[in-house]
């Protein structure tokens, strides 16, 4: 009923408007083209320059009422950077932006049709041409100059201390896998995935570097430390995306990628900085990967060293899940047996493979 | 008593002796009993004609694209509310009155697809380059009416293949118009990419075929068709975007084609150019060695020129119409030409800056960042061009000059964050977030469309012989400007607050952070609603002026110096009923000498001396010199 009162009543707004439309029109016939045009071009020049004073004021507006609601400092070393690059780049491009903007309605307004002024025949001018062909192309030298400076550096080799965790994306979730105690991961087949069997990402057991890697489902990074991401896919496109630390990397199957990056704020610390008690960092899916994309998010955590250690003491690893599966009998001990995560206050999910699906 | 001076399709035969034509003039085409509405209207070789069915299936495909974004922005705005009639319309997409997740990415999907494709390729440079290249450059018609008419054909063949998809029980491709795989490439990746994937891919590979039967045709038309002493550098500018348009696509949609074959293969052969290491529904597939990045690499190559192809055209309306309704010469020809030039040829060059966070070699990124940063320097030069155009000019503030003025700004301002996306280390943050939508909803959606609607009603008096209500296009223009901004300024923080794009709801705890946007969002789809009645006003004014707007009177009736005012007001099929015209200047003598306009057909008088003559006609200088 109220959608059928909103037809109607858009209908007869437009109803109204048509006809008033069509009246100005044999008005406008009666009135003599040239007044009519007139009028029209007075009307229109002004609210060329009210749209432009308009426009500033709610760009002013809206920048107050929205600029609380960004996220809050960048949380690693490498998002400081972006940051840092992103407000120059503001800086010239706004100054461009209100540059450009205020000229092109200002002579809007001030060029509107006179019968009391001639246009000026200005077809070329070269200087004026060479000026606005290199004043650009040096701004852009400086922001090429930047943006690489910063590029090559986020996509440097990771530091040799760095921690290395594997992480993989799935219809519509993702694993963390850490190397373990031997410092490497495991070698693994996608063929061998068997989730049934407590080997969600195909692990190969026969390889005994998988013997100590243990699986998350949620990431753990000690603060400080630089960590490198291997990022995996098992069927579509995802992306690893990491508002809070400012970067992103495409999961692809069949090709890992690389991310590093040195977190800098602990959880604990951030959840003081933006005052919220239950702050997580969150990873979130940003390539469209089927129906349940919105869903794919996955919780981080950053830690000291003392509560990383004490995490990694508390896990154990998936080949041990999977030998139990393989074995019926004791197959609750060791689900008993999955540690019930006390370091990640809100991660709900806990870690361990029972949790992971 | 004739309203069409029609000639036989035979047109060259009466270019060639001029009297016949005027026979068939007389004729009134009664001779012609063959030329029946059917092969005038409907199998019409007429390049008016083609023009007018791309223009009317395109608005078609634009209300149907736009009602999509009305109803996922519904979905984005109202989460949490029920809307009983979307189950009536949709059916099991919308149990309840909650649209489902798939059905939203469909939406989605087919948003994208269809604006980018069949309005903004089809509908714009498939109108107006159909329509003024032969009236503009004076010729007959196209070089090939025959090959003109297929491709609007093929064209058509996509829409009906494109709209069945729509009522597939599986649903329409729901992987977003990029298609990229192994999405696109798996049935059970998800229900858009059974049958509906098969019926997108069929109907983008006709539309391709379409788009290249188009673009030869223009080219070979613009090259050697042109009346006499229209050389290239007294084509009006809306001239040099389509020929430029033209050329990129028949140069990048082939590469899409390639693309799409491979992924067909993938489909239904067992290939695997775009597979590897997959493990999807329980079981471990076959493929391996493929690379779903190959995907992205072929798309992109037409995917960024694409974005030029949707854009060229709309830069040479604004830049023509700038310059007849300020009453000036537009700034800078040659730089105006040689910008689109430097667009054109940079646009093959950059499309890797989609796929900065696909793990790239950052070597060859860094590449990447510099042509794209560089295309900022062309695209600066067309705008300060623009602007210097109008400045001490007479503006007439008609609808058409509104759109085009629009244009400018909207171009503006999305082009200046296309300098943030395009540098890759800030592009590692605001990828595939609504900083994205905004940047080219503004820079390509909305100017394109601005583009498309100041030519429409620039040239409706032209296509129709009346003209469209003033007062409505006045209405037009305010609403949608200042929609286009209060929808899409905001999105811009969203995007810095790393707010993803496609995401079909933000309601989980998990996303907690983006709740607060909750109310911004309502107000977008709010905007978006008014947005979309005021498009459907203009629709309703487009088809009530057809048959009941102001008629013309005025053979040229913006005092325009172009050729296609010289034609009747009613143009017949041949444009002009007696000789083709000769031209003596270049189309922007606008207040030269202190004359408001003179027109391209006025021979330049004794003491005259030509704008561009150094450029336009060597061998006369050389002449007088002699």
């Amino acid at each position: 009923m109220a959608v059928f009162f909103a037809i109607l009543m858009a209908l007869l707004l437009f109803v109204v408007i048509f006809q008033i439309a069509k009246a100005s029109e044999y008005v406008a016939v009666l009135k003599g083209e040239k007044s009519s045009r007139a009028q029209a071009n007075k009307v229109n020049a002004f609210l060329m320059i009210s749209f432009l004073v308009l426009g500033l004021f709610g760009v002013y507006f809206c920048n107050e009422e929205l600029k609380d609601k960004l996220l809050p400092r960048a949380a690693s070393i490498q998002g400081v950077a972006i940051d840092h690059m992103m407000n120059i780049t503001l800086v010239i491009t706004g100054i461009v932006f209100l540059a450009t903007q205020i000229t092109l309605f200002t002579f809007a307004f001030r060029y509107r049709s006179s019968e009391k002024r001639k246009a000026k025949y200005f077809p070329e001018n070269n200087k004026l041409e060479l000026a606005w062909t290199i004043i650009p192309a040096l701004a852009m030298t400086v922001l090429v100059g930047i943006g690489l400076k910063h590029w090559f550096e986020l996509t440097s080799e990771a530091p040799a201390n760095a921690m290395v965790v594997e992480v993989t994306g799935h219809q519509f979730n993702w694993f963390f896998r850490y190397p373990g105690k031997d410092g490497e991961l495991g070698k693994k087949n996608y063929q061998l995935i068997d989730p049934g069997k407590n080997n969600p990402l195909g692990q190969d057991w026969s390889d005994p570097a998988n013997q100590d890697d243990f699986v998350s489902s949620v990431l753990y990074l000690v603060v400080n430390r630089p960590v490198k991401l291997i990022i995996n896919s098992q069927d579509v496109v995802h992306d690893v995306g990491l508002p809070y630390f400012r970067l992103k990397m495409d999961a692809v199957p069949g090709i890992p990628t690389t991310l590093w990056f040195t977190p800098t704020i602990t959880t604990a610390q951030m959840a003081r900085i933006t005052g919220d008690d239950n702050f997580t960092y969150k990873l979130i899916c940003d390539q469209l990967c089927g129906k349940g994309h919105y869903s794919m998010v996955a919780n981080i955590v950053v830690e000291t060293q003392a509560e990383f250690d004490q995490f990694v003491s508390q896990q154990k690893p998936q080949y041990q899940f999977a030998m139990a599966s393989l074995k019926p009998p004791p197959a609750d001990t060791s689900s008993k047996a999955a540690p019930a995560d006390t370091s990640a206050k809100p991660a709900a999910a806990g870690s361990g493979a029972s949790g992971l699906r | 008593m004739s309203h069409d001076a029609t000639l036989n399709p035979q047109g060259e035969a009466i270019q060639l002796t001029p009297a016949h034509a005027h026979d068939a003039h007389a004729g009134n085409g009664h001779e012609h009993h063959h030329d029946s509405f059917i092969t005038r209207y409907i199998f019409s070789q007429d390049h008016k004609i083609i023009a007018r069915q791309f223009l009317i299936t395109g608005m078609v495909w634009a209300i149907i694209g736009a009602f999509f974004s009305v109803i996922f922005r519904l979905q984005l705005g109202f989460p949490d509310k029920t809307f009983p009639w979307m189950e009536t319309i949709f059916g099991h997409w919308a149990k309840g009155g909650r649209l489902d997740p798939e059905f939203y990415y469909a939406l989605t999907t087919m948003h994208g697809t269809v604006l980018i494709f069949f309005v903004l390729t089809a509908g714009l440079s498939g109108t107006f380059s159909n329509f003024l290249i032969p009236l503009q450059l004076g010729a007959r018609d196209m070089a090939s009416p025959f090959l003109n008419m297929l491709s609007y054909w093929f064209f058509f063949l996509a829409s009906v293949i494109m709209f069945s998809s729509l009522f597939l029980q599986t649903g329409p491709f729901q992987g977003g118009w990029t298609a990229y795989p192994p999405l696109s490439a798996l049935r059970a990746a998800s229900q858009g990419s059974d049958r509906g994937m098969d019926l997108w891919l069929a109907s983008m590979a006709t539309f391709v075929i379409s788009q290249l039967l188009a673009g030869l045709n223009y080219i070979s038309t613009i090259l050697n068709m042109r009346t006499k002493g229209m050389s290239m550098t007294r084509m009006p500018l809306t001239i040099w975007a389509f020929f430029f348009t033209a050329i990129l696509g028949v140069l990048s949609f082939p590469v899409l084609f390639s693309s799409f074959i491979l992924l067909i293969f993938d489909r239904t052969l067992g290939t695997s150019f775009y597979l590897s290491d997959i493990f999807i529904g329980g079981h471990a597939l076959p493929n391996q060695g493929g690379s779903p990045i190959l995907y992205q690499h072929l798309f992109w190559f037409l995917g960024h020129p694409e974005v030029y192809i949707v854009m060229l055209p709309g830069m040479g309306i604004a830049s023509e119409l700038l310059a007849t309704h300020a009453r000036k010469p537009i700034f800078g020809y040659l730089a105006m030409v040689g910008s689109l030039f430097a667009i054109f040829v940079l646009s093959f060059t950059v499309w890797a800056h989609h796929m900065f966070v696909t793990g790239m070699n950052p070597f060859l990124g860094a590449f990447f960042v510099l042509l794209t940063l560089l295309i900022a320097v062309p695209s600066a030069v067309k705008v300060f061009n623009w602007i210097t155009t109008i400045w001490k000019g007479n503006i007439n503030f008609v609808p058409p000059m509104l759109f085009a003025m629009g244009f400018v700004s909207l171009f503006i301002s999305g082009g200046l964050t296309g300098i943030w996306l395009g540098n890759s280390a800030l592009d590692l943050h605001l990828h595939d977030t609504y900083f994205v939508i905004a940047h080219f909803h503004l820079v390509m959606g909305v100017s394109a469309f601005f583009g498309m609607f100041a030519g429409i009603y620039h040239w409706f008096p032209k296509m129709f012989g009346r003209y469209l209500n003033q007062t409505l296009g006045y209405i037009h223009f305010w609403i949608t400007f200042t929609g286009a901004y209060l929808i899409f300024w905001p999105m811009h923080y969203e995007g810095l607050a790393g707010m993803p794009r496609r995401y079909y709801e933000f309601n989980a705890d998990s996303l907690g952070i983006y709740h607060q946007f909750q109310g911004l969002n309502e107000v977008i789809s709010v905007v978006a609603i008014v947005v979309f009645l005021t498009q459907l006003m203009f629709v309703f004014n487009f088809f009530y002026s057809i048959f009941r707007g102001r008629k013309v009177t005025d053979q040229n009736p913006w005092k325009s110096n172009t050729l296609e005012w010289t034609t009747p007001i009613k143009v017949g099929h041949g444009n002009w009923p007696g000789e083709i015209p000769e031209v003596y200047r270049w189309p922007y003598d606008y207040s030269k000498n202190g004359v408001d306009y003179t027109p391209q057909t006025v021979p330049l008088s004794p003491e005259e001396q030509e704008e561009l003559a150094h450029v336009a006609h060597p061998e006369t200088i050389h002449e007088r010199q002699l």
